[in-house]
């Protein structure tokens, strides 16, 4: 059985086609990511998984139970780690996950000791007894992840999770998306193209609500791999060295640290013996790795943080 | 009980916000000690009759702190969050209206209380009070919900004026009989003038549940209406 199944779902909000019949399956503990820019559609995919909205047409199951005729029964096995901050303010950090455990039928030992793994994975425990409002912007974000992890779902949902989280935390997030992969399925959305292509086991690229490409970060990356691109920086780069440049290779672009030249067989040190009798120094030379950005350029003719 | 855990967490909001806590049980009471004052000869303005008319005011007050308190949760991502635990609609009424039950019954016993400094009587039964004015709270409460899952915090203070103006004019300081004529008759259509014509009747008269079983009937409606149609709407609210 798959976590999730998704079949022509759609989504409109008066005129506008916000997700325009996505299909989409999700193997049980898979970490599914779903890339595109502002607007593509995510969050409203997202929300219809979870049962706060209703699909236009099309529908979906999560674990088996279909979402819009047995909620309740989808909402026992999911958990969601909203875009935006959501915690109880007037409540301590114990108090908002044993709200949401409880929520989820949990009895008390168990809401403890999940509660108390959490607070130490989050650097929380040792301002768990005060109220969330004192908390500081990345602690209240913390606790909001806290919150979604804490019931143990079968299916987590996790919109931009690692926004506003410092580097440590970051990382700390990563770790614990890497030891739930496998036990958990995980959907997640996210700007931090390196975050999907980091942890994602499989990647929909979403632009204007459409499923534009789907695959493993590797094969969406070869899928676009054409002429290299080797990018050359270098400190004042004159007129005259992209001339020279331009003699030996069809393809070269300025760039703010120096040039990209796109052919093959370009051996670095001719590039060097180039520029050098110009008097160029050249700070580094390397191939261009394909990104998940490149791909999503490729796709779509856009950038995914436009 | 999943709707214990929301309204344990909605409690624990009403009892750390102590100011506002305390001015929602204790303003009634000393409305009720200042009007008293004010009154000087007036019937009306008695103890015993400003008293049913004050707790309803009272009431008001905690269906605006209702109607805040869901419509500020609305607006917060925290609310998405708690749509996506397993509870219904009716889970959701009850966590949110059940933790004001015994702020309007503080609020009711610390009117009588003050009132019986002021010459307050009840001829008839205590309990029969109590259970009409514990109708009326839950459905001030139920408005409140009603109000709070449809409006945006900025217009709930209008609704509130209103509700506030129907329950004035409906009999809490207004001599209905005094008046008389169609605002007489316009009053028996809300549960105001119902309730408290059904109160007043027990604490002066000493009525008994026979007497008063035609008001309390049009509070009965009335509360369950809006139970019902608080949790309509938040059925409504749960997949849009």
């Amino acid at each position: 059985m798959s976590a999730i199944a998704a079949v022509g779902l759609s989504r409109t909000f008066g005129d506008v086609l916000a997700v325009d019949g996505m299909d989409l399956t999700v193997e049980e503990g898979e970490l599914f990511s779903l890339l595109g820019p502002n607007g593509a559609g995510k969050t409203t995919t997202i929300r219809m998984l979870c049962c706060l909205l209703r699909p236009t047409s099309g529908t979906a199951t999560i674990m088996g139970h279909d979402i819009q005729t047995d909620p309740v029964a989808v909402k026992r096995v999911i958990a969601v780690s909203p875009q935006e901050t959501a915690i109880a303010e007037h409540l301590n950090a114990w108090e908002n996950l044993s709200l949401m455990a409880g929520l989820h039928g949990f009895g008390k030992e168990r809401v403890k000791r999940r509660s108390g793994e959490l607070l130490e994975m989050m650097a929380l425990t040792e301002r768990a007894k005060e109220q969330a409002r004192k908390y500081s912007g990345g602690m209240k974000r913390r606790l909001s992840i806290a919150m979604a992890l804490v019931s143990d779902p079968k299916v987590l949902f996790l919109d931009e999770p690692t926004i506003g989280l410092d580097p440590q935390s970051r990382r700390g997030m990563w770790e614990h998306m890497e030891a739930l992969k496998g036990d958990t399925t995980i959907v997640l959305t996210t700007h931090y193209l390196e975050e999907a292509d980091t942890l994602a086991d499989r990647v929909a690229v979403i632009d204007e609500g459409k499923v534009v490409a789907l695959g493993t970060p590797s094969q969406l990356k070869e899928g676009i791999s054409g002429t290299p691109v080797t990018v050359v920086e270098a400190a004042h780069l004159t007129d005259d060295a992209l001339a020279a440049l331009r003699q030996n290779y069809s393809e070269v672009r300025r760039t703010e640290a120096g040039v990209e030249i796109e052919a093959v067989d370009v051996a670095l040190y001719d590039i060097e013996d180039c520029l050098r009798p110009i008097g160029i120094t050249v700070d580094s030379i390397y191939r261009k790795q394909v990104t998940l950005d490149d791909v999503f350029l490729h796709l779509t003719g856009k950038q995914l943080r436009e | 009980m999943r709707y214990a855990q929301l309204a344990t967490r909605n409690l624990k909001t009403i009892w750390r916000d102590p100011l506002s806590l305390g001015l929602t049980v204790a303003l009634p009471a000393v409305l009720l000690v200042v009007l008293q004052a004010l009154g000087g000869v007036d019937t009306f303005f008695t103890a015993t009759v400003l008293a049913p008319g004050i707790a309803l005011f009272g009431f008001v007050m905690l269906m605006f702190s209702t109607a805040m308190a869901l419509s500020r949760d609305r607006e917060s991502a925290l609310f998405s969050r708690l749509l996506t635990a397993p509870l219904r609609s009716n889970d959701f009424v009850a966590g949110y209206s059940l933790p004001y039950v015994p702020v309007a019954i503080a609020q009711g016993v610390g009117i009588f209380a003050i009132g019986a400094f002021f010459d307050l009587e009840i001829k008839g039964s205590v309990i029969l009070v109590a259970l009409v004015l514990l109708a009326m709270a839950v459905f001030y409460i139920a408005l409140g919900m009603i109000l709070g899952a449809t409006l945006d915090v900025a217009p709930i203070s209008g609704a509130y004026a209103v509700i506030l103006l129907l329950t004035i004019f409906g009999g809490a300081w207004v001599d209905l009989e005094a008046i008389g004529g169609v605002f007489r008759s316009a009053a028996a259509a809300f549960p105001f003038a119902h309730a408290l014509d059904a109160v007043r009747a027990v604490m002066i008269d000493g009525a008994g549940f026979a007497d008063i079983a035609t008001d309390f009937s049009w509070v009965v409606a009335y509360t369950v209406g809006a139970v019902a149609l608080a949790i309509l709407l938040f059925r409504r609210k749960m997949a849009e």
